[in-house]
């Protein structure tokens, strides 16, 4: 039986009719078609699917979309300003080469902007213990871990 | 997933009833363990009863004796509570240990141990601090909660509310993390309540389960070398891929002994 | 050259806009209208007879529009999928080639073996009524493990291999070897389990198969590193279809490892059943599919013996391996445990005598192929373990006995094929040991048994074989394909160009490497310059991405077709500035009549090349594209030095990588921020095989017990150290840019520095990959006992 869910996506308010056992992130990539929230496992544990919902990252893919009824979701696509200008995390990531393929990097990017909310400073081996909840296959993490050391005061700067 | 009906509860008392006139109703908590095995078809309920929007099922409580954290209290929440910080630091260090910060974002304690994986990581708080789970029907200790692999004592149609954690003297948590899955491989919760020493182990076995031999130990001298030599019997651990029962067991000792060390500071 | 000089600049990479901003496109993205959804009925069974497929119920199943079976594929004529290698068994005779159906036919072989195909209005229609198909198994005895495989008694996966055995295969002189072995003052024996792995590259295989009836042409939109071999394998083998009325799309590809090389059947299976239903038919992989059916890697056990004289001079080596090819043999299943392996046996040393018999060997387990590194890891392995264990044997400090045995003369000709053209292997070594700061190790190993902790430290010093080549002699040694790359420069008339090259980029950078190279050839700026990859419609041929190869064979297949472009724009300057062609030369993006102030921009022989008012017609075509192809004359062979250092916990045996140490000879560096991030992928990948990953199927059942990530341990943020790295460069003799590749190095340095180092701490001689926190603890126990 279809069920009616509605949120606001990247401060866009959206609704669909869908099936009750549809994933969130299923509702993002197939009906609001916005492909940059990617799905890498089925066990809640690559981080491809992240996103923030009202502030706080979660996997997109380990959760229905009718829990995020009502819901503040940002993805990817939501996160450079209007004109396209990166956001400091993003700016980061494409300095110290923190990015290969591309594929975990959006769900990579969601996760370090909630690592460096709750750990404003964090140290190499916090953000390394911070990001138990992403694989990335290609880059080692090491550039990955720069990104985020160097970003992290830049992100706080901008609140 | 196969197809379900989907209902969110807006009370306690509404997600009661729907989930006792279904037996085949699923409660739906965070969802971190219940949507994945649905995922791969490994859960079927009939019917979902999302608790996400009960408000009174969130929150936490400290009165300086007892800390209550209600049952849809996500672990991040816990983790940095300066309530239980203040309180007891050793489970907001274990609440940290869970998974990963995402599922932390969405996973709540009520829906952990309602599951009882024997790998998670919140009962081995609940049962080492002797908590008390409280339902919508009434309050049950610790100990007489956890019955067996993904068994508890909760019967069809109730719903853990919240759970009462007395403040310990000292308390540590030290787990040893299956390194694919990040749940316990093993985990040893130990505290000195005061009136007496209580160790809790999860991932070890079917179940958690607390180990009388060093609580002795410690009760008479709160030290890690008083667990230094307890070995546990490996029969009846867990063995498998990842480890055998003989290394779990060899591993209970040595988190036992860390744990206490831990909850020395 | 001068400012327009990017040879060697860390230019930040072109395509990291659009995957910042979730801007990728990757093939699950793309959604052609009036799509159907596909998903595969596999086998639960390792081995098992199909008796009876029942699709009836399947059939009526809610917006179900077809089901297809093994029967169904046969019937319409779709041959099996093809083994791009011939190998030769050392009786003579070619391997065992069963056929490698698209979907099963008469039995399934191992667990994830495709049975039927369900396709659907929607996903969760396909899905469920896939549960509706009904197989008939009759179970059989299976065989997963590599050393059983040919044991009396066990069960045979195809009937044309009776003993489960593809081929047996040699390289080098046996009876040398024995002799010299004879003649030794020491040998190290190790027996040893190369252990299998999945590759597991973050996007799933998917692909999309869609069918135009307008003008009788298909397209398949697939995650694949090289879209014009699918082409050519599933047109010309498996589907018989026009090559020109297929084309081959791979966008944005996620990882590929080696896993996305191959041809699948699902891959075939989507193609045709898009005429079938006259709609685009779409699959992607869920990632207990990836584990189960993904190609895997791996897989050898090997018994290798090093000969030694009283001195530590290395006077032979032998080594019998048993290769898993698994169920099926996968495209280039065949060449990588011989080609790709024995080959490298010399490693960076002298060895005068080098005897490798492999035993190629059926299983009911997914088909191995090519990860990342493919067959030079497992002989890095077996090499620099050999090798270290040698120097522990012997008391040679051993830093000091690879030194003793180091080739130093170049060209030198390995009694295994190989021609290495250039090398400094002292040169990294030196300096790995500086960086690493071996001198102090003794001190830090101290510091950490005072903490209660075990301190190793491991060399492995590498070399590889990039660029397979040339494609005479790979043919010569059974290669059924080509290894060339082509590529195509085309000038617009504005003087911006773009690239067209057969080297797709899943990762690698190409797209800024590639732009560097042509902009620096051509002296304008990198954003100029945009490469173009992964379309068959688009890029003339392509041989595609794998085993290092993208700039060395890829990228002077574009300097070669850049330089046509010169040439032309020579010819077209010398009109210009009424001078003689051979007096015009180019520099800086500038064409000038030597010896004179007369001077023509590119961009103005890029506008008259498209404007030929004032331009020799009678003697040169108008417009500005050049194409080439090259087939390398070598291979090319970058090495290294890698240094490890671990501290073991020995009340858990958990080990902690200190330091990981990094110093690779690439030849000439393009891009040194892409270089290294390639490092740290392939180290990473590399740890992960010898700390954390290990296939496993069960010996009874047959089932893939590491069948999702949550058993299958990937590396995580927290399992790696940041890794110290540094380069030497001795350029390659042999290609136009003096550049050897560099994707797969650390994958195939890294497991053997880790496990010399963690055997170091522990004091053993050998703790099997992948060295879990309880191996570890079960090797200092067994040692406590001894």
């Amino acid at each position: 039986m279809p069920v009616k869910v509605s949120m606001t996506v990247n401060g866009k308010p959206v609704a669909a009719e869908v099936e009750e056992r549809t994933l969130l992130v299923t509702f993002i990539r197939e009906n609001l078609r916005l492909t940059g929230t990617h799905v890498g496992c089925d066990t809640a544990q690559c981080g491809a699917c992240t996103i923030h919902m009202n502030g706080n990252a979660v996997k997109a893919c380990n959760m229905l979309a009718m829990q995020a009824e009502g819901a503040d979701i940002l993805t990817i696509e939501g996160v450079a300003a209007a004109d396209g200008t990166l956001h400091p995390m993003q700016e980061a990531f494409r300095e110290h080469h923190a990015l290969q393929c591309g594929f975990c990097t959006p769900g990579m990017v969601m996760s370090a902007i909630d690592l460096v909310k709750r750990h404003p400073k964090p140290t190499e081996a916090v953000v390394r213990a911070e990001l138990d909840g992403n694989f990335c296959r290609c880059t080692g993490y090491h550039n990955i871990v720069k990104a985020i050391l160097d970003a992290a005061p830049k992100v706080a700067a901008m609140r | 997933m196969y197809a379900f009906n989907y209902q969110k509860a807006k009370s306690v008392a509404d997600a009661a009833a729907a989930l006792a006139k279904n037996p085949d109703a699923k409660a739906l908590a965070g969802g971190q363990s219940l949507i994945a095995a649905m995922k791969l078809r490994l859960a079927a309920p009939a019917a979902v009863v999302d608790l996400g929007g009960v408000a009174e099922l969130r929150g936490i409580k400290s009165d300086g004796k007892n800390l209550v954290v209600g049952a849809m209290t996500r672990h991040s929440e816990v983790v940095f509570s300066d309530d239980v910080r203040k309180a007891i630091p050793a489970l907001a260090h274990l609440a940290g240990e869970i998974g990963d910060r995402m599922v932390r974002n969405m996973g709540t304690l009520g829906g952990s141990i309602a599951h009882n994986d024997p790998a998670a990581d919140y009962p081995a708080a609940v049962l080492g601090l002797g908590a008390t789970v409280e339902t919508n029907k009434r309050k049950i200790a610790a100990d007489d909660f956890f019955k067996g692999l993904y068994e508890t004592a909760l019967e069809p149609g109730e719903l853990i509310t919240s759970v009462s954690f007395p403040v310990p003297k000292r308390a540590g948590y030290v787990k040893f993390k299956q390194p694919a899955s990040r749940f316990a491989l093993v985990g040893v919760f130990v505290a000195d309540t005061g009136s007496g020493v209580r160790v809790a182990v999860t991932g070890a076995g079917p179940c958690v389960f607390r180990v009388p031999e060093m609580e002795k130990a410690l009760a008479s001298k709160f030290a890690p070398e008083s667990v230094a030599n307890i070995r546990i019997p490996d029969k009846g651990l867990n063995s498998d891929i990842h480890a055998s029962a003989e290394y779990r067991a060899h591993l209970v000792t040595v988190m036992a002994k860390r744990a206490v060390q831990a909850a020395l500071g | 050259m001068g400012s327009l000089n990017f040879i060697g600049a860390s230019v930040k990479r072109k395509e990291d806009y659009r995957f910042l901003t979730g801007g990728g496109q990757y093939t699950d993205d793309v959604a052609p209208e009036r799509a159907t959804y596909a998903v595969f009925v596999r086998s639960p069974h390792a081995h098992a007879r199909i008796r009876k497929v029942d699709t009836a119920k399947a059939a009526k199943a809610a917006g179900v529009l077809a089901v297809y079976t093994g029967e169904d594929v046969a019937k319409a004529g779709i041959n099996g999928l093809p083994c791009g290698w011939l190998i030769t068994d050392v009786n003579g005779q070619p391997m065992k080639e069963p056929p490698y159906p698209v979907l099963a036919q008469g039995k399934a072989r191992y667990v994830g073996d495709r049975v039927a195909v369900v396709i659907a209005e929607t996903y969760n229609q396909a899905k469920d009524a896939a549960e509706q198909v009904e197989v008939d198994y009759e179970v059989l005895p299976a065989v997963t493990d590599t050393a059983s495989a040919r044991k009396k008694g066990a069960p045979a996966v195809h009937d044309i291999a009776p003993d489960n055995t593809c081929y047996v295969w040699a390289l080098g002189d046996k009876a040398k070897v024995d002799e010299a072995f004879k003649a030794a003052a020491h040998v190290t024996k190790l027996e040893f389990v190369n252990n299998r792995l999945i590759p597991n590259a973050i996007e799933p295989r998917s692909a999309i198969g869609a069918y135009s009836r307008a003008d009788d042409s298909y397209t398949l939109y697939v995650a694949s590193q090289n879209p014009h071999v699918e082409r050519l394998l599933m047109t010309a083998f498996v589907l018989g279809l026009p090559e020109h009325k297929v084309r081959v799309v791979a966008p944005d590809v996620g990882g590929g490892f080696g896993s996305k090389i191959y041809l699948y059947g699902e891959d075939v299976v989507v193609t045709w059943a898009s005429k079938q239903l006259n709609r685009p038919v779409k699959w992607t992989a869920e990632r207990v599919e990836s584990f189960m059916s993904d190609a895997h890697g791996r897989d050898h056990v090997t018994t290798a013996e090093l000969a030694l004289d009283k001195d530590g001079k290395f006077l032979a080596m032998r080594v019998h391996t048993t290769a898993n090819l698994g169920a099926y043999l996968s495209t280039f299943a065949s060449c990588i445990p011989t080609i790709l392996y024995a080959t490298l046996l010399a490693g960076q040393y002298t060895t005068p005598q080098i005897y490798c018999e492999v035993t190629a060997v059926f299983t009911n387990t997914a088909p191995v192929d090519a990860y990342r590194g493919a067959g030079r890891p497992e002989a890095t392995y077996v090499v620099e373990r050999l090798v270290e264990t040698a120097a522990r044997e012997t008391k040679i400090d051993p830093a000091e006995i690879r030194r003793r045995n180091f080739i130093r003369s170049f060209p030198y000709q390995t009694p295994v094929a190989l021609l290495y053209d250039t090398g400094n292997y002292e040169a990294t070594l030196d300096a790995a040991m500086k960086l690493g700061d071996v001198a102090g190790f003794a001190k830090r190993k101290e510091e950490a048994a005072k903490r209660g902790r075990l301190r190793g430290l491991g060399y492995s010093c590498y070399i590889e074989a990039c660029g397979i080549a040339p494609s005479n002699v790979a043919g010569a040694l059974g290669a059924r394909a080509g290894l060339f790359e082509a590529g195509e420069v085309r000038v617009h008339p504005t003087g911006k160009v773009t690239v067209f090259t057969g080297s797709h980029s899943h990762g690698q950078g190409h797209e800024t490497t590639f732009a560097q190279v042509v902009a620096s050839r051509l002296g304008i700026p990198v954003e100029d310059v945009d490469i173009v990859h992964g379309d068959t419609s688009k890029i003339l041929f392509g041989m595609g991405t794998y085993g290092s190869r993208s700039l060395a064979v890829g990228g002077t297949a574009i300097v070669k077709a850049v330089d046509k472009v010169i040439a032309k724009g020579k010819k077209i300057a010398a009109h210009l500035m009424e001078a003689a062609e051979a007096d015009v030369e180019f520099a800086d993006g500038v064409f000038k009549v030597s010896g004179t102030d007369k001077q023509v921009p590119f961009a103005q022989i890029a506008l008259t090349a498209y404007v030929p008012h004032n331009y020799p017609l009678d003697k040169l075509e108008p417009g500005l594209n050049e194409n080439a192809f090259y087939d390398p004359t070598n291979f090319t062979f970058p090495a290294g030095s890698y240094v490890c250092e671990v501290e073991v916990d020995p009340d858990t045996g958990k080990t902690t990588i200190e330091s990981f140490v990094a110093v690779d000879d690439f030849g000439k560096v393009i891009n040194p921020m892409i270089v290294a991030g390639q490092v740290h992928g392939g180290l990473t990948q590399g740890i992960g095989q010898a700390l954390l990953e290990g296939c496993r199927y069960d010996p009874e059942t047959g089932q893939l017990v590491t069948g999702t990530m949550s058993d299958y341990c990937l590396p995580r943020a927290g399992d790696v150290p940041s890794f110290k790295l540094d380069t030497r460069e001795t350029p390659c003799t042999h290609n136009p840019l003096g550049v050897k590749g560099c994707g797969e190095a650390g994958a195939i340095g890294a497991p053997a520095a880790l496990m010399n180092a963690i055997t170091d701490a522990v004091g053993v001689r050998d703790v099997p990959m992948p060295a879990t926190a309880e191996t570890v603890w079960r090797a200092l126990a067994s040692k406590k006992a001894a």
